[in-house]
């Protein structure tokens, strides 16, 4: 078995990267996220065992880049319901009410929502990248859909 | 919010979804990025031309691998993950001038290359083979018992005709001038359709006959 083409890696899992790095940076910073992201993986490409869950790889690098991100950004957080109005791109962030409500979730439920629901990572990965128990993840993520719901349910219809 | 689903079906997202506007952008950022860090090592694009879809594959020391029509691309792009390395993305900007070139040898506009090429992927023999081809000039044939005299091995013709039937860059490096010393076409990877259609278009319109 042997690596496929660093394209396919970006083909398969660029839209998962994307979606990790608004969820946790927002809109403006997430495409530099994502950039950021796919360059230190192609650097450490050639190097990857093949077989690897590679869409775990890159989520947990995706994470820890738009944390950095979000760690290092002197600009005053975004207001709820101004994202919808901030160009992206030529059109509106997709789901932009969802972002916001995951932005405004604590810490740790953000975390787990993001790496276990957006992400993919199984809890046993999404324990081990916040540094936490599987058993607290499961916790937190739970925690956060509860929330989540709570947010949304007001404005859909389902 | 768009009524699909859960909160959960809303955080995974649909595969189909209008998102990925972006994407395309974020894609070519990369692949200029990385050129610039020398991360990639192998740029790669697909072209459309008379003859069909070439596959152009790029190292940062010049054109490595052309595939026709009739090869399987991503094959070919497997291959040279293994063989070269799977840094490998789609940089069409950094083919500007091959894509020009060879569209204008196909429309007859122009009768030799001047583009940088990378021979790592032929060795030992067969590479000594394929700088020999690069000598026969546009519209010119030559035997394979001649390619293998002037490659310095006289006795080496089936050599010959296998450093043909592996040449990495058809097209560029012209194996479809090489001839059976009767006069008959003798093989070609891409076909010998496309070999006899080769020849015609540099004027050998009696080819193959």
């Amino acid at each position: 078995m042997s690596l496929p083409p660093f394209d396919d890696v970006v083909a398969e899992h660029g839209r998962t990267v994307l979606r990790v790095c608004w969820a946790v940076v927002g809109p403006v910073d997430a495409e530099d996220a994502w950039s950021e992201t796919f360059l230190s993986a192609l650097a450490a490409y050639p190097r990857l065992v093949a077989g690897s869950n590679v869409r775990a790889w890159l989520v947990t690098i995706a994470y820890r880049k738009a944390m950095d991100k979000l760690r290092s950004n002197q600009r005053a957080p975004i207001p709820i319901g101004m994202t919808l109005d901030r160009p992206f791109s030529d059109r509106e962030l997709p789901d932009a009410e969802l972002w916001a409500a995951v932005s405004a979730l604590a810490p740790k439920q953000r975390g787990a929502v993001v790496a276990h629901y957006v992400g993919g990572l199984r809890y046993a990965e999404v324990a081990e990248l916040l540094g936490t128990s599987e058993t607290a993840a499961r916790r937190s993520a739970a925690d956060g859909i509860a929330a989540l719901r709570k947010v949304i349910s007001g404005e859909d219809s389902m | 919010m768009t009524g699909y689903g859960t909160v959960e079906e809303m955080l995974v997202g649909e595969d189909g979804e209008a998102v990925m506007g972006p994407l395309p952008r974020l894609r070519a950022r990369l692949s200029a990025a990385a050129a610039g860090e020398g991360l990639l090592d192998v740029a790669y694009c697909t072209i459309d031309t008379p003859i069909g879809s070439l596959l152009l594959a790029a190292t940062p020391d010049g054109l490595v691998r052309i595939a026709l029509p009739n090869e399987d691309q991503e094959r070919v792009l497997a291959e040279l993950a293994v063989r070269i390395s799977p840094r490998i993305l789609n940089a069409p900007s950094r083919f500007d001038q091959a894509a020009r070139e060879i569209g204008e040898y196909l429309s007859r506009s122009r009768r030799s290359f001047d583009l940088a090429i990378d021979l790592r992927l032929a060795s030992g023999f067969r590479r000594s083979v394929l700088r020999q081809l690069l000598e026969i000039e546009y519209g010119a044939t030559a035997s394979y018992a001649q390619v293998a005299a002037a490659s310095g091995n006289p006795r080496a013709v089936r050599a010959v005709g296998s450093a043909c039937a592996t040449n990495p860059l058809p097209l560029v490096v012209p194996c479809h001038r090489v001839l059976r010393s009767d006069g008959t076409l003798g093989g070609y990877a891409g076909g010998l359709q496309l070999k006899r259609r080769l020849l015609e278009l540099e004027g050998q319109s009696e080819a193959g006959q």
